[in-house]
């Protein structure tokens, strides 16, 4: 089986200080893959690399069988390639149909041609929030929605393009144990779909029931990659958490 | 209004548009032609101004550049080759798209304030190259000659009246391209620019390629909008054309309506270019500034969103007891 994200050897750097060194990642079709990593050892910005947000200096990521390298976000998330934000960006003039309805018009669109005319368009918007369990608040605005429901949305808005790749970037932080199960089923549900899902996690208990596999970042290096249960009990990644 | 459609709404500012031409042609006063002209040329440039600067957020300090560069293109034309004005009117649109798409390329990079200083600098440095070209009069200025009446199909046209009637055609061809575009796909897009660009990125808008259709419409419009200026006024020197006036007055009239659709320039156009005219006849056209200045602080404090944010909250507080 030939991997569908290969992330091979990049590395980024921001002047002086090296985010990325030399990371090497794959991500097979269908898999569940856990990220994590202290802070600031280089999870947002291997995610901004993969996205297109930010250009790997060396290195090169393959996605689906096709290079990425120079290509811009936008070309990314029309080859397939779909993010969910840290903090929630959602569209603060539009009401959340409307804001699904973006990538429904710039992503799949583009990739399919014009197929969908308003009323489907409308109708798949609607789909989407019911699967997020947002239907009702259709024609509110972003600013009404609690942090939980905001998340939701993110996750919904990313997989209005149809992707064949979900990144979602921390979208549990500073959530409450029912709403983070919440959007765990939601994440496992998509996966059953058959989309391939990496999360970024810093709450372990979430992490270690949704990953197959697991890769651990620290200081811009990938130390261990492999079955969860095995890696939180390696000793480099022991000490990178805990220290010596 | 969300239920008309585009061919309907066309027809109905068309005739909107006819009615007033009838009306001014039976009151047939040569100073109502001069006033609304100036006031329909603000429409144009407002809505120009709105399509960059209100549905993607970028401010454009330089309205003046593009209205002055179409201007001078007609000057430049007059003496070149003279043509009729609709055909001076589509060289300008063409001029100043072109040179939009160029300020674009070059400058939108830069966000917030820094992008506003980098289209005050274009005005700067077009306005010194306009002074210092001697072919388009340079700083003495050029004098166009105006017939005065037009030859068509028959009839004996006033001439102001021509170029009322076309600065009226321009308003209506602006304010329905603003409609459409608000309604399309690429006002979706132009709203995504305008709340969060790494979002839109991420939901697959083309950036950079959405900005730049912006700015060269919005850049044709003003062009538009300054073509037949030299006409009207007769005589064009470099300080009239960059004026100042043109730049605040294009920023400050959606500012007032309200930036978020069409009817915001409209309304600010009407309401801020009619008490321009009132008070360059009752008062003294020096207080055109001040007016728009004291304006503009009102509607901030009043009314941030403009006139249309303010009815739309009315509305909704009136149907949400």
């Amino acid at each position: 089986m030939s991997a569908l994200l290969h992330v091979d050897n990049i590395t980024k750097r921001f002047g002086g200080f090296v985010a990325l060194d030399g990371v090497e990642l794959m991500v097979n079709p269908g898999e569940r893959l856990g990220l994590i990593g202290p802070n600031g050892s280089g999870k947002s910005t291997l995610v901004n690399c993969i996205c297109g947000t930010l250009q790997n200096e060396s290195g090169s990521v393959r996605f689906d069988g096709q290079v990425m390298d120079g290509l811009a976000a936008h070309q990314r998330t029309h080859r397939g390639i779909a993010r969910s934000f840290q903090l929630p960006r959602p569209f603060h003039s539009m009401n959340l149909v409307d804001n699904l309805r973006i990538p429904l018009l710039y992503t799949v669109h583009a990739r399919l041609g014009p197929l969908r005319s308003t009323g489907d368009l409308d109708a798949r918007c609607l789909e989407l929030l019911e699967m997020v369990g947002l239907a009702k608040k259709a024609k509110q605005m972003p600013r009404d929605l609690t942090q939980v429901e905001m998340r939701k949305l993110e996750l919904a808005r990313a997989m209005a393009a149809e992707p064949k790749l979900l990144i979602a970037d921390e979208s549990m932080a500073g959530l409450s144990h029912s709403e983070i199960e919440d959007i765990l089923a939601l994440l496992v549900q998509l996966n059953e779909r058959g989309i391939t899902v990496i999360l970024i996690e810093h709450i372990m208990s979430a992490v270690m029931s949704f990953s197959q596999r697991l890769a651990v970042l620290v200081s811009g290096k990938k130390i261990a990659d492999g079955k969860p249960e095995d890696v939180v009990r390696d000793p480099e990644v022991v000490r990178a958490y805990i220290g010596q | 209004m969300n239920g008309v459609s585009t061919a309907k709404f066309s027809l109905i500012a068309i005739a909107i548009g006819a009615a007033v031409m009838a009306f001014a042609h039976w009151f047939n006063v040569d100073y109502l032609y001069f006033a609304s002209y100036t006031i329909l040329q603000f429409i144009v440039l407002a809505t120009a101004w709105n399509i960059l600067g209100g549905y993607c957020g970028y401010v454009n300090f330089g309205s003046a550049a593009f209205f002055a560069m179409g201007a001078y293109s007609s000057v430049f034309m007059h003496k070149f080759y003279p043509l009729p004005i609709p055909v001076l009117i589509m060289i300008s649109a063409v001029v100043t798209g072109v040179a939009g798409l160029g300020m674009g390329y070059l400058t939108l990079r830069l966000r917030g304030s820094f992008f506003a200083i980098a289209t005050l600098a274009l005005a700067v440095v077009l306005q010194t190259l306009v002074v210092n070209w001697d072919y388009v009069g340079g700083s003495r200025g050029a004098y166009i000659i105006r017939p005065e009446s037009l030859e068509f199909a028959g009839i004996t046209i006033n001439y102001i009246e021509y170029l009322f009637g076309l600065m009226l055609a321009l308003a209506v061809l602006a304010l329905v391209t603003a409609r459409v575009i608000e309604r399309s796909q690429l006002g979706f897009g132009f709203a995504t620019i305008r709340d969060d660009e790494l979002a839109a990125e991420a939901c697959g808008v083309p950036t950079l390629r959405v900005k730049l259709i912006a700015t060269t419409i919005s850049g044709a419009f003003m062009g538009m909008a300054g073509a037949p200026f030299p006409y009207y006024i007769g005589y064009l020197q470099p300080s009239s054309a960059f004026g100042l006036e043109y730049a605040v007055n294009s920023i400050a009239m959606p500012m007032i309506g309200g930036t978020t659709s069409w009817v915001g320039p409209l309304v600010g156009a009407i309401l801020l270019g009619s008490a321009q005219q009132y008070a360059t006849v009752t008062i003294s056209s020096a207080v055109n500034l001040l007016i728009v200045g004291l304006m503009l602080v009102a509607f901030v404090i009043i009314a941030p969103n403009g006139l249309i944010g303010l009815v739309q909250e009315r509305l909704r507080a009136w149907r949400k007891p």
